[in-house]
């Protein structure tokens, strides 16, 4: 009976898979739901014996299955007769992705689909995966299939060794945190280690608001034992007993998966408890303080640092505030000789790899692991493949909401936390989103401004209110200055300015109003927001009016 | 009037029973709140008073965390509620340029919600019903969505 590997990832369900699953099932074919292999143009993917064939709907079914269509070429002839190392362009989707599928040129054959032998392919062979080495190749919630790859084999190891023996290997792997902040797990473990609590906590930030991120997704929902043995193994190493993964509320597959998986693996992880936390749409949550306020049962505003959550985190105690990343690289770290290969991943001081995520208008999307060092242009253009709408890349928001627009002059920046900061950028989460030659930077930089004051907890002024008088600014800016209004020009007040601004002096206004921003924000939602704006005011004057 | 009593009774009890299965979590009140506004549509002023008196409370703290949140409303809302991502990613693929018709679709039928991010942000532009996830979605697709949601 042929076996069909299709994603239950919730992209791949948002792009049809369900409906293709039925399909086959329907045509007797038994049906395994896998991760997703993070090729996003191509979902739904379909593997038969290896092959690839994607983005496939309901109608190709017959011309992918062997004797049925022309498919047959294709996938009868194994991996000699498909097309090994097909051009990621093999998809005729790939000229219109922006298009939903069923608009595509109907008369397709299996072949048009067919992307060859999936491992073998330019998007897959070219990335080094640690973190994501199991996408696409087991079924998220089967306890064989972990183990069968590993599983458990760091909790094992780490469960073996002193707790400060463990902390030593995360520090020495050069392991830095993956929410965006980059400090280094080890340095922040062994805090918590040391810290003086009878009750310590592991908390998982799994509050991925950024736009342009989906990796913290696609790992919950593909590989959610790994994150747990992680969280299990840092519980080991600090001295908790209670762990909470506390996920956006907008991720209901991840959370579903994440219940189940937990239940599944509760006897390997005693005595340690873990528990998931559901978010309530506040995108502040991601930040740390904020994040344990949430979790405690209160407004989700930020605390202010120190003291740290290392020392006094939730409930008062001890604790481990990690990114979803961070906690899923440690099973690995753990493996025998898994920190010195780590270490002797990527650039200067960002060590290992980094799962990063193209989105946006880009032809090839998906997750693309690499070790830190691939430069901005070849994951814009080489891997991805350039703009999905085919147009000229204008810009790139490399880091969620927070983080710069780079300019295509920028794209030989290698991807490092300390490369980009030096070039007033953030790498943030890792999410890279590409825009074409139609967007208009100065609607950007509104933007990031009005999100900033939608988002904001109101706990700071530079964020509450600055956010907000900079959407104000911008549009004054966009709309050649703004005249004296009636109050203003009543002669009793005679502080108040009677000529109209010039656009150099809003412009000041505006640069200033960043650096307050930047220097005076409690968190990083207030401080970063001027990077969007500034970048795109950098880089594009003619767009701000 | 009998009827509406009793209606009023079994809620009251469907409330105590809620606030019974979660007060004693480390951390209750998101959980229980949560499970409030799953089940009632909304936190009104009566649950957030009854919460407020189970968990040791202000009404003022209660109100304060309903009020934060996006998620949790005061009033409910009957009408299916579409969410439509908005983000930079959405944004790069075109979400902007649906908008009016996904408006005039919805009229006052549908209740259209911009969100930030759904996490599909390589397939945008994005919208969830429920729990079920469209992406590609151009105009057509976008309105007979808004159309069908019921």
């Amino acid at each position: 009976m042929t076996v069909v590997r299709i994603s239950d990832d919730a992209l791949a369900l948002a792009c049809g898979a369900d409906a293709v699953a039925a399909a086959f099932a329907a045509a007797g074919c038994t049906v395994e739901r896998v991760s997703s292999w993070g090729m996003h143009w191509l979902e739904p993917l379909v593997e038969i014996d290896g092959i690839g064939w994607g983005p496939v709907t309901p109608a190709d079914v017959p011309q992918i299955l062997p004797g049925t269509g022309r498919g047959t070429a294709a996938a009868g002839s194994g991996g000699g007769g498909a097309p090994q190392g097909a051009s990621p362009d093999g998809s005729p989707q790939a000229d219109s992705p922006l298009h939903h599928p069923a608009d595509g040129p109907p008369p397709r054959t299996g072949e048009d689909l067919c992307i060859g032998t999936i491992a073998d392919h330019p998007f897959i062979a070219r990335q080094q995966r640690l973190t994501f080495a199991r996408a696409g190749r087991t079924r998220p919630l089967s306890l064989d299939d972990y183990a069968a790859t590993g599983g458990w084999v760091g909790l094992d190891r780490a469960r073996s060794m002193a707790p400060a023996d463990v902390v030593a290997e995360v520090t020495a792997s050069g392991l830095r945190g993956r929410g965006g902040a980059g400090f280094p797990a080890g340095i922040k473990w062994r805090t918590v280690a040391e810290a003086a609590g009878a009750r310590k906590y592991v908390v998982c930030n799994a509050d991925e608001g950024d736009s342009g991120t989906f990796a913290d997704r696609m790992l919950m929902e593909g590989d959610p034992f790994q994150l747990i043995e992680g969280m299990a193994i840092a519980a080991h190493a600090v001295g908790a007993g209670q762990g909470y993964i506390y996920v956006r509320s907008e991720y209901p597959h991840a959370i579903a998966k994440l219940h189940a998986a937990i239940d599944l693996a509760a006897a390997r992880l005693a005595p340690f408890r873990l528990e998931v936390r559901v978010g309530a749409g506040a995108y502040v949550c991601g930040e740390e303080t904020a994040l344990l306020n949430s979790i405690e049962g209160k407004r989700g505003e930020v605390r202010a640092k120190p003291p740290l959550p290392a020392l006094e985190g939730l409930f008062g105690c001890p604790t481990v505030v990690n990114n979803v990343l961070t906690l899923a690289a440690v099973p690995h770290i753990l493996t025998p000789g898994g920190a010195s290969l780590y270490d002797s991943l990527g650039i200067a001081r960002s060590k290992g790899t980094m799962p990063i995520q193209l989105a946006g208008n880009i032809r090839h999307g998906g997750l693309f692991e690499t070790a830190f060092g691939v430069t901005l242009g070849e994951l814009v253009n080489d891997i991805g493949g350039g703009t999905a709408s085919g147009r000229p890349v204008k810009a790139v928001q490399v880091g969620g909401p927070l983080g710069a627009y780079t300019h295509p002059g920028q794209f030989s920046l290698p991807f490092g936390y300390e490369e980009f900061a030096a070039a007033d950028a953030l790498i943030g989460h890792g999410g890279v989103v590409v825009f074409d030659d139609t967007v208009d930077m100065g609607g950007m930089a509104r933007f990031a401004m009005a999100f900033c004051a939608a988002e904001s907890c109101g706990k700071c002024t530079p964020c509450r209110i600055g956010s907000t008088r900079g959407v104000e600014t911008i549009d004054r800016i966009r709309a050649g200055g703004r005249a004296a209004d009636a109050v203003e020009a009543l002669p009793q007040m005679h502080n108040a300015r009677k000529d109209r601004r010039s656009r150099e002096e809003n412009l000041a206004l505006l640069e200033d109003l960043c650096e307050t921003m930047k220097g005076a924000s409690l968190c990083a939602l207030g401080g970063f927001t001027p990077y969007p704006v500034l970048s795109a005011l950098q880089h594009w004057p003619e767009d701000f009016g | 009037m009998a009827r509406g009593a009793a209606d009023r009774m079994s809620a009251a009890q469907r409330l105590a029973d809620l606030i019974a299965e979660h007060s004693e979590r480390e951390g209750p009140l998101l959980p229980l709140l949560h499970a409030i506004q799953h089940h009632f549509g909304c936190i009104d002023r009566e649950a957030e008073a009854e919460v407020a008196k189970a968990l040791n409370l202000s009404r003022a703290e209660v109100h304060g965390v309903v009020s934060f949140y996006h998620d949790f409303t005061e009033s409910p809302d009957p009408r299916p509620c579409i969410e439509l991502c908005r983000a930079e990613a959405c944004q790069a693929r075109g979400v902007e340029a649906l908008v009016a018709a996904a408006e005039s679709a919805a009229d006052s039928r549908v209740r259209l919600k911009t969100v930030y991010c759904l996490g599909l942000c390589s397939v945008g532009p994005n919208a969830r019903l429920g729990d079920a996830l469209y992406a590609r979605l151009d105009r057509d697709a976008l309105v007979a969505l808004v159309e069908a949601a019921r």
